[in-house]
């Protein structure tokens, strides 16, 4: 098997990372948050760039995985691998349940549908104050280390220990993702996307397919929920919230849609952008407006689509 | 009692509703003709609120009420010819990531302009008084809201069906490329529209602010109940919109009485059994943007 | 060919240690600043500088920076500048403790302060507490802060909720009567300061309705029906920021401040100022007022402010102001920039009086890192003809903050081995 350049390169450059992020003035948390948020805009993409299907709601997913996880540990075990595993469940579920009720919907309206029902979520989270916690989120409850039985990796404690537990699982989950998107229902959605009244005619059932890859991509989305809540030891009704599900939306633009890898670059650019921005002036906000203006209006292939194209030209 | 307290909080429903259906408006009739879903709407209400505010020590509380809307549907117009119109026919993503954006600018802005402190807007002091003693809560500004919103609906409706240019704009919402092939200008069409729509929003910012406190963020609150009637009123129908808002208003109000823990959810829930039940909207023509 | 693939390969090994000695460097960072001397000494503020508390969350700001250029004045820390490093949290868990770790582990802050919002001041005090950097909560209010979850790095400026409702509970039934109405908003925030009231309140043999509303609640006509068919004796408003505001505007608006009166622990300056004038009534407390003609000092620091910013001085300038004076105050009383020492030196410190700038003194108590300052009692009025037009309070008592406190609740501390 041949090793392709790009997943050489992005292997390297995510495994040195804690090498070489602190002489760009950078630290570790803000690396594995890349890793995560990035987790997160690749899974939405799965749905938005590979299927053409646009949810605006997917916030909604990834905050359940959040609230999964940080339930598992507080209520269940204190064990990191099954909280992540709860996590994951309570988010596919509630995608299950909702995905079967919208998967007719589209475009304009799908988008609709998805918003207001993510935030059905968001209100649930934010009210259900005994179970939990309401606006002031979920605490009182912390990552575990992970027992192998040979060994222990502390990731309680450990920053960097944590960065290389996030990437393994978010090396697994991308991993899964690029054979899924290989496989002949990766090939099929392509179609779904590319022309949807001709993949209906060849008799290929449209709704199922789009319910099944809606389902997958909140399985990964709340996967990195689940290590959003790990990384904070906390998990917070924000995160459920639409204005999320837009930031997610705008990571896999910026990067670039059309392009596996396009999301976790836009994830870096704007959780990078959004850090520093928010370090030097009270106007941040303004500034990543801009930003979303300016990416829809001059590079709607995002960035990767814009250097292909220079590259082409 | 019971019926009393069910009686003052479906009223009062109705007057949320009323408030829902003019943000709902708004955003359906850019939505129809444009297909653009404008997020940055609550940021037009709260520009139209704060404008109301900065006005009517100079020109009145009266003349603020329609010129801080009129300004507000200028920058609208201002924002639609610059950004907006270059998406239109594209990806709905598109149009949706730009107003989205657009809100957080406007949000930043208003605080940058106006401060982030709340500002203290009053409407005239003989409509901030209860009607009776024992219906005090029907005050006179409540009821002076319901009837700006039930002229402002009135006005919009018969200027969709008696003058040429509500005439266009309701067939372009069916078929553009007819109404384009037959000569319409469909450019200008869009912008007026867009600024009707955005009139709406100034309008109702100014009667929020005269109920609620005038804060940077306060039109994001009511963005997503706005949602929610259009799709439960049905995506494409004005009727629908106005029917959707009002209900899940007086819904809301009304759970209020029982389980006042639930009266935002509530609305989720209508909304979803909508779906269930009837996938187009209570008032949705099948196959129209869906 | 295999000589110069060979060098290749050393030359990025070394390149790689070299980056990775250089990085090294950096985490361990603090310590060389300790060494070097001639660097800065520096203050990390997060604070929700967007969203809804963003106006109160800048007069704090505003304070530390104040304090901090009387401090820089006056030789720094240790004989180093000090430096403000202010960071918005943006009202969001995730960010705040981002924002945390990179203050301590990208910019080396040798303090933490922050956050008005009380479950972003929880999650930091985590991350302050792994790193053994001293944390000063200056604005958050919930009780778990020096309660239950408090950390032996940990202290704080801000009252807790009960301080605020044990001080106007007294008052609220003598001046009333024993039959209560709340409205209070449903997070940890409402329910603390409802508890404590009503603690009070049936200890005194009173009976109490009330209602929970969620934060965001744009609309309190139901609440307001509901509450008025109790025929309470006062409605106790315990809402926070614009929903405070929203709900004494509808109050007035139906005609109740005419009918059953209104009271409260906290309405903010920065509240009060975003009415219109006739709704500015009814009793409440304030953590700090700016119009105490008899305390000395507190002129100047009113004057200061104004000069800066044009605003009167609020309870928020002050919880920023103190702030820094302490870290400062405590730094240079000890000499060194270590955390556990000077949590240590902290307990039981006593503010001088151009800091503390209240009747009585102000303490750290011991027990649980809480300030114990004088909390303000009295009644909010519209502006007096002829009268300041910035002065919409009038403070009746002034209680003590170890009073108001009670014993130490819930708190166990543990320092680091």
């Amino acid at each position: 098997m041949k090793l392709r350049p790009d997943i050489v390169g992005i292997s390297l450059i995510l495994v040195l990372a804690p090498f070489w992020l602190p002489l760009v003035h950078g630290y570790e948390a803000l690396g594995t948050r890349v890793l995560v948020l990035g987790l997160a805009a690749m899974s939405l993409n799965f749905l938005l760039g590979f299927t053409g299907v646009l949810s605006f709601g997917h916030a909604a997913y990834f905050g359940l995985g959040a609230y999964g996880c940080g339930f598992a540990l507080k209520y269940l075990a204190p064990s990191t691998p099954l909280a992540i595993l709860c996590g994951m469940l309570l988010g596919t579920i509630a995608g299950a349940l909702l995905g079967a009720l919208i998967v007719r919907r589209r475009g304009v309206y799908f988008a609709m549908v998805t918003i207001a029902f993510g935030q059905v979520f968001y209100f649930i989270a934010f009210r259900w104050n005994t179970l939990t916690g309401g606006d002031d989120g979920l605490r009182g409850f912390s990552r575990q280390p992970i027992d192998l039985g040979f060994t222990t990796i502390n990731i309680a404690d450990n920053l960097t220990a944590l960065y290389y537990f996030v990437l393994v699982c978010f090396a697994i989950a991308v991993g899964l993702m690029g054979l899924l998107l290989r496989s002949p229902f990766g090939r099929t959605l392509l179609a779904i996307r590319e022309n949807e009244r001709r993949a209906r005619f060849l008799g290929l059932p449209i709704e199922q397919h789009i319910w099944l890859s809606f389902v997958i991509s909140c399985a990964f989305m709340s996967m990195a929920g689940a290590l959003y809540a790990l990384l904070n030891n906390f998990a917070d009704p924000k995160g459920l919230h639409y204005t999320q599900s837009g930031d997610f939306v705008i990571m896999a633009v910026l990067g670039g849609m059309r392009s596996f890898w396009g999301p976790l670059l836009g994830a870096a650019v704007f959780v990078v952008l959004q850090d520093s921005l928010s370090s030097m002036t009270t106007n941040w906000q303004s500034w990543i407006g801009v930003m979303f203006v300016i990416v829809v209006l001059f590079f709607p292939r995002g960035l990767l689509g814009f250097l292909r194209r220079k590259s082409q030209a | 009692m019971d019926t009393q307290l069910i009686l003052f909080n479906g009223f009062n429903g109705l007057i949320v509703g009323a408030f829902y259906v003019l943000m709902a408006l708004g955003l359906s009739l850019i939505l129809n003709l444009s297909g653009v879903i404008n997020f940055a709407h609550g940021g037009f209400l709260a520009v139209g609120g704060y404008l109301a505010y900065t006005l009517t020590p100079y020109i009145g509380f009266w003349p603020s009420l329609l010129v801080a809307p009129t300004l507000t549907a200028i920058l609208g117009v201002v924002i639609e010819r610059t950004m907006v119109r270059r998406l239109y026919g594209r990806d709905p993503l598109y149009s949706l990531l730009l107003t989205f954006g657009l809100a957080f600018i406007f949000e930043d802005m208003t605080r940058a302009i106006w401060g982030a402190q709340g500002v203290p807007f009053a409407p005239p002091e003989y409509l901030s008084q209860p009607i009776s003693l024992d219906l005090f809560f029907v005050t006179y500004y409540r009821l002076f809201m319901m009837a700006v919103v039930f002229i402002a609906v009135l006005a919009l409706f018969m200027f969709l069906r008696y003058t040429r240019i509500g005439v266009r704009i309701r067939a372009g919402t069916l078929d553009l490329e007819t109404v384009s092939a037959l000569g319409v200008n469909v450019r200008a069409l869009r912008t007026l529209n867009f600024a009707v729509g955005i009139f709406l929003a100034g309008l109702a910012g100014v009667l929020a602010g005269g109920n609620l406190s005038l804060e940077p963020t306060m039109g994001a609150n009511v963005l997503m109940p706005s949602f929610v009637a259009i799709i439960v009123g049905g995506v494409g129908s004005l009727p629908g919109t106005l029917v959707g808002g009002l209900l899940i208003g007086v819904a809301a109000g009304l759970t209020s009485v029982w389980f006042p823990s639930a009266s935002e959810a509530v609305i989720y829930v209508i909304m979803a059994v909508v779906l269930l039940v009837r996938p187009r909207g209570l008032m949705g023509e099948e196959g129209v943007m869906t | 060919m295999v000589q110069s693939g060979n060098r290749g390969i050393i030359r990025r090994r070394r390149v790689l240690q070299v980056g990775a000695g250089i990085g090294a460097l950096q985490f361990a960072s603090p310590f060389i600043i300790q060494a070097r001397g001639e660097q800065s000494v520096k203050i990390g503020m997060i604070d929700p500088l967007t969203g809804a508390y963003a106006a109160v969350a800048r007069s704090e700001v505003e304070g530390a920076k104040l304090a901090l250029d009387q401090v820089n004045a006056k030789g720094g820390i240790l004989g180093r500048k000090v430096e403000l490093l202010v960071e918005d949290s943006a009202n969001d868990v995730g960010i705040g403790v981002q924002k945390a770790r990179k203050l301590i582990e990208g910019s080396g802050a040798n303090f933490i302060f922050g956050d008005v919002n009380s479950a972003i001041a929880l999650a930091v005090a985590q991350v302050t507490a792994e790193k053994k950097v001293l944390h000063i909560v200056t604005g958050g209010h919930s009780d778990a802060v020096t309660g239950t979850d408090c950390h032996w790095n940990v202290f704080r400026v801000c009252n807790s909720t009960v301080m605020d409702g044990n001080a106007i509970a007294g008052v609220l039934m003598s001046k009333f009567g024993k039959k209560w109405y709340f409205l209070t908003p449903d997070y940890a925030y409402g329910h603390s300061v409802q508890a404590a009231l009503v603690k009070q309140l049936e200890a005194a043999g009173g009976k109490w309705q009330g209602s929970l509303t969620p934060i965001g609640t744009p609309d309190y006509s139901a609440l307001l029906i509901k509450a008025k068919a109790y025929k309470p004796d006062v409605i106790v408003n315990v809402m926070g920021g614009g929903d405070q505001v929203n709900s004494i505007k509808q109050y007035v608006q139906f005609g109740l401040a005419k009918q059953i009166p209104m009271g409260g622990t906290l309405f903010e300056y920065e509240s009060v100022a975003a009415l219109p004038d006739d709704a500015r009534s009814g009793w409440w407390t304030y953590e700090w007022y700016w119009n105490q003609p008899k305390t000395p000092h507190v002129a100047d620091f009113v004057a200061e402010v104004k000069k800066r910013t044009n605003q009167v001085a609020t309870a928020r300038h002050w919880f920023g102001y103190v702030g820094v004076h302490t870290v400062a105050l405590v730094s240079n009383q000890e000499k060194t920039l270590e955390a556990p020492k000077l949590a240590k030196a902290l307990e039981g410190f006593k503010l001088p009086p151009e800091v503390a700038l209240t009747p009585n003194p102000a303490i750290y108590r011991a027990g649980d890192h809480q300030l114990m300052s004088d909390v303000f009692v009295g009644q909010a009025h519209p502006k007096k003809a002829g009268g300041d037009p910035n002065d919409f309070f009038e403070v009746t008592d002034v209680v003590p903050g170890e009073k108001a406190a009670g014993p130490v609740a819930g708190c166990v501390l543990k320092y680091p081995a």
